[in-house]
C-alpha cells in the first residue's frame, strides 16, 4: 500500500510538477482561507483594541491578556471548559463500554437498539440540545414534574436544573456526555468485534470472571481505540459551544461558560472583538497537544 | 488427572436441521491421548467445545472425572485448551500470558512465579518470558499456549489444531514434542484434528467422525486395519482404500495389499490392471488405474509399490490381493462384514 502510494506519488511528480501543485492547491487555498485567514486575524485582534462597530484600531500589546487573566468569568470558563471535557469523557468512556459490552451479543431488537442509540449523534446538536432545554426547564421539566409526582420534592422547593450553578454544570455535562455516548459506542463495538473470540474464550478456560476478562484483556486490548474514542471526544467537548449557549447561554451568572462560548459572549455580542479574540487563543495551546496525539494515534494505525 | 465422559451428547445449532454432534457417547482411559479426527464441518470442534463449556449442549451429558459438568463454567471444569489460533493475549507478556490462569484462580503471588518458570521450562522457553507474542515465532508462540495450559496442572487438556498454523516442517518436530509432552506430564488429552497422519501418530485411539457421527474409535492400527465402514475405510489411508461393489457387499483393499502377481502369495485372489498413471513420491511410487475384466471391469484402484520402475504406462499387469487384506462392507449399510467368499470373475 505505502510502497504503490509512494510510486503513484513519485510517477506524477516526476511527469508533471505542475499537475501536482494543480492538485494540492484547492487544499492548501481551503486551508488558508478558512482556517488560516480568520486564525491569523484573531492573533491580530487579539493585541489591538478592535471593537465591533468602531473603524478605529490602535495596538495595545498584552493588554487583552493581562485583563482576561484578571477576569473571574474567564477563569470559571476555563475551569468548566476542563469539567466538561474530562468529566464527560469519563461517564462516556464507562457507558460506552457497558453499551458495546451490551449491545455485542445477539437478541431480538439488537438492529433497533442501535439504531436508537446512534440517534443523538446523527441529530443536530442544536436539535438535541433545545430538546434538553425542555426537559430541564424551570417550570415544565418533566424530570421535575416527575419527582413532584413521586413526592421527592414539592411544587415550590423543586431543584432549577438550568437555574442553580452546580445544576447548570451538571445539566451541561450530562447533556454532552449524551451527544459524545453514541459515537463512542460505535467506535467501541468495532474494536470490540475486532478482537478474536478465541481470546475472550481462553480467558474463559482459564478460569477468568466477567470483570477479570474485560478488565485485564478486553479493555486492554483495545486501548489503542479507546484513545481515538476520547481523543474525539476531548475535541468534540473542548471546542463545542452548542449545547452551553443553548442550555444556559453561559449563566447562571457565567457559571456554566467555556472558552469558546465566553469568547462569542465577549467578542461578538459584547462587541469586544479583541477580548473575544484573545479568550479564543487560549484554546490553540490545548487543541495543539491534542493534535499531536490524534497524529500519532493516526501514525500508530497506519504503521501496524 | 481425569475421564471424561459423553452420554448422548447432541447439538442442534438451529432448530430443524441435522445436529453438529450426535448422540456421541464416548470414554476416554485415564491419562490417555485421544484423537477426534475427521473432516471440517464433521463436529470435532463443536463437541471438544463442548467439553470445555464454551458450547451449551442441546441434550445429552458430559462428565469430567464422573461429575457431570453440563452447568460448571469452563473454570469450574479443571480444564486447559490449546486454541487453533493459541489465542495467546496480545499485550500481555509471556510471563503474564502464563501466569494469567494462577491470577484468574488467585494462586498467592509468591506461588505464581516458580509454577510459571516451571511451566516454561518444560516448554524450553525460559528466555523468553519478558517478550510479547508478537515477538514470537509461530512454534515459540505454541509452546507458550501449551505452558499457559499446563500451569494450572488441568485435570484434562483440550487442544484443537494446535500444529495447523505451522509449517510443514515444524510442524513434525512441534508433534513429537507434543508426544513427548503428553508422556511426560500423562494428563488426560483431547486433541482434535483433520490430518490424519497426526492421529495415527500421536493417538493412543482415535474417534473417527463425520458429520457429528461417531463412525469409529480405536486404535490408530485398529481404525486403519479394520476400518468400522466405508467412510473410515476411505478416510484413513492417502490414497484410500479401494473400494468396489461386487454382488450384494463391497469389496475394499488397501493400495499397498494391491500389488504385482509374481510377489503375493498362492492364495491370493488375482486381477488384471491397466496402468494409466504413475507417480513417484521418492521412497514409494503411487500407480492408479483400472481393472481389467471380471465383473470389476474398468474401476479404477490405486497401488502403492516401493519400486514401480518396471511398470509402463498403458500396459495390462498381472496383480493379485493377499485373501486376509481383503476387507467387506455392506453394500445397504456400509457397515464392515464378515470376511465372506465372493466370485471375482
Amino acid at each position: 500500500m505505502a510502497i504503490a502510494r509512494a510510486k503513484i506519488k513519485s510517477a506524477g511528480a516526476a511527469k508533471s510538477p505542475l499537475l501536482s501543485a494543480a492538485m494540492f492547491t484547492p487544499a492548501v487555498l481551503y486551508i488558508l482561507l478558512i482556517v488560516g485567514g480568520p486564525f491569523l486575524l484573531a492573533i491580530f485582534y487579539a493585541f489591538s483594541d478592535a471593537r465591533i462597530g468602531n473603524a478605529e484600531m490602535h495596538f495595545v500589546g498584552l493588554e487583552n491578556f493581562r485583563s482576561i487573566l484578571q477576569s473571574p468569568s474567564f477563569r470559571v470558563a476555563i475551569r468548566n471548559s476542563f469539567i466538561f471535557t474530562i468529566f464527560s469523557q469519563i461517564v462516556v468512556i464507562i457507558g460506552s463500554n457497558i453499551l458495546a459490552i451490551a449491545l455485542e451479543k445477539t437478541f431480538r431488537g439488537r438492529g433497533l437498539l442501535r439504531f436508537l442509540i446512534l440517534l443523538p449523534w446523527v441529530a443536530p446538536i442544536a436539535l438535541g440540545a433545545i430538546g434538553w432545554k425542555w426537559i430541564l426547564d424551570s417550570i415544565y421539566s418533566v424530570i421535575t414534574w416527575v419527582l413532584v409526582a413521586l413526592h421527592i420534592y414539592k411544587p415550590y422547593n423543586a431543584p432549577m436544573w438550568l437555574g442553580e450553578p452546580h445544576l447548570a454544570i451538571a445539566s451541561v455535562l450530562l447533556v454532552h456526555s449524551w451527544r459524545l455516548m453514541p459515537f463512542s459506542t460505535v467506535i467501541l463495538l468495532a474494536g470490540r468485534t475486532a478482537i478474536p473470540k478465541d481470546i475472550p474464550e481462553a480467558a474463559a478456560v482459564d478460569g477468568a470472571g466477567f470483570w477479570r476478562t474485560q478488565l485485564q484483556i478486553m479493555i486492554p486490548m483495545m486501548r489503542p481505540i479507546i484513545s481515538v474514542a476520547v481523543l474525539f471526544g476531548l475535541i468534540f467537548t473542548f471546542t463545542d459551544m452548542t449545547v452551553v449557549y443553548i442550555l444556559t447561554a453561559g449563566g447562571p451568572f457565567d457559571s456554566t461558560q467555556t472558552l469558546p462560548s465566553l469568547a462569542f459572549a465577549t467578542g461578538i455580542q459584547g462587541s469586544d472583538l479583541a477580548a473575544g479574540a484573545a479568550i479564543s487563543l487560549f484554546l490553540v495551546p490545548l487543541l495543539v497537544i491534542l493534535a499531536y496525539f490524534m497524529l500519532r494515534v493516526a501514525h500508530r494505525a497506519e504503521v501496524s | 488427572m481425569a475421564v471424561v465422559q459423553t452420554r448422548n451428547l447432541t447439538k442442534v445449532f438451529k432448530e430443524g436441521q441435522l445436529g453438529a454432534v450426535n448422540d456421541v457417547n464416548l470414554e476416554t482411559r485415564e491419562g490417555e491421548f485421544l484423537v477426534f479426527l475427521g473432516p471440517s464441518g464433521s463436529g470435532k470442534t463443536t463437541l471438544l467445545r463442548m467439553i470445555a463449556g464454551l458450547e451449551t449442549p442441546t441434550s445429552g451429558e458430559i462428565l469430567i472425572g464422573g461429575q457431570i459438568v453440563n452447568d460448571l463454567s469452563p473454570r469450574e471444569r479443571r480444564i486447559a485448551m490449546v486454541f487453533q489460533s493459541y489465542a495467546l493475549y496480545p499485550h500481555l507478556s509471556v510471563y503474564k500470558n502464563i501466569a494469567f490462569p494462577l491470577k484468574a484462580q488467585k494462586v498467592p503471588k509468591d506461588q505464581q512465579r516458580p509454577k510459571v518458570e516451571w511451566a516454561a521450562g518444560l516448554l524450553g522457553i525460559g528466555a523468553l518470558l519478558d517478550r510479547k507474542p508478537r515477538e514470537l515465532s509461530g512454534g515459540e508462540r505454541q509452546r507458550v499456549a501449551l505452558a499457559r495450559a499446563i500451569v494450572r496442572e488441568p485435570a484434562v487438556f483440550l487442544l484443537d489444531e494446535p500444529l495447523s498454523n505451522l509449517d510443514a516442517k515444524l510442524r513434525a518436530s512441534a508433534r513429537e514434542e507434543l508426544e513427548r509432552f503428553h508422556r511426560r506430564v500423562g494428563t488426560t488429552t483431547i486433541y482434535v484434528t483433520h490430518d490424519q497422519v497426526e492421529a495415527m501418530a500421536m493417538g493412543d485411539r482415535v474417534m473417527v467422525l463425520n458429520k457429528g457421527v461417531v463412525h469409529q474409535l480405536g486404535t490408530p492400527t485398529e481404525v486403519y486395519d479394520n476400518p468400522a465402514d466405508t467412510f473410515v475405510a476411505t478416510f484413513l489411508g492417502s490414497p484410500p482404500m479401494n473400494l468396489s461393489e461386487i454382488g450384494d457387499v463391497i469389496a475394499g483393499f488397501r493400495p499397498e495389499h494391491f500389488r504385482p502377481a509374481s510377489t503375493a502369495d498362492a492364495g491370493a485372489v488375482p486381477f488384471r490392471f491397466k496402468v494409466e498413471n504413475i507417480e513417484y513420491l521418492g521412497s514409494e511410487w503411487i500407480v492408479s488405474g483400472t481393472l481389467a475384466g471380471g465383473k470389476m471391469d474398468g474401476k479404477k484402484v490405486f497401488s502403492r509399490l516401493a519400486s514401480a520402475q518396471t511398470l509402463k504406462l498403458g500396459e495390462t499387469y498381472d496383480f493379485a490381493v493377499p485373501r486376509r487384506e481383503l476387507k467387506f462392507f455392506d453394500r445397504a449399510t456400509e457397515k464392515r462384514v464378515e470376511p465372506r467368499s465372493v466370485t471375482w470373475q
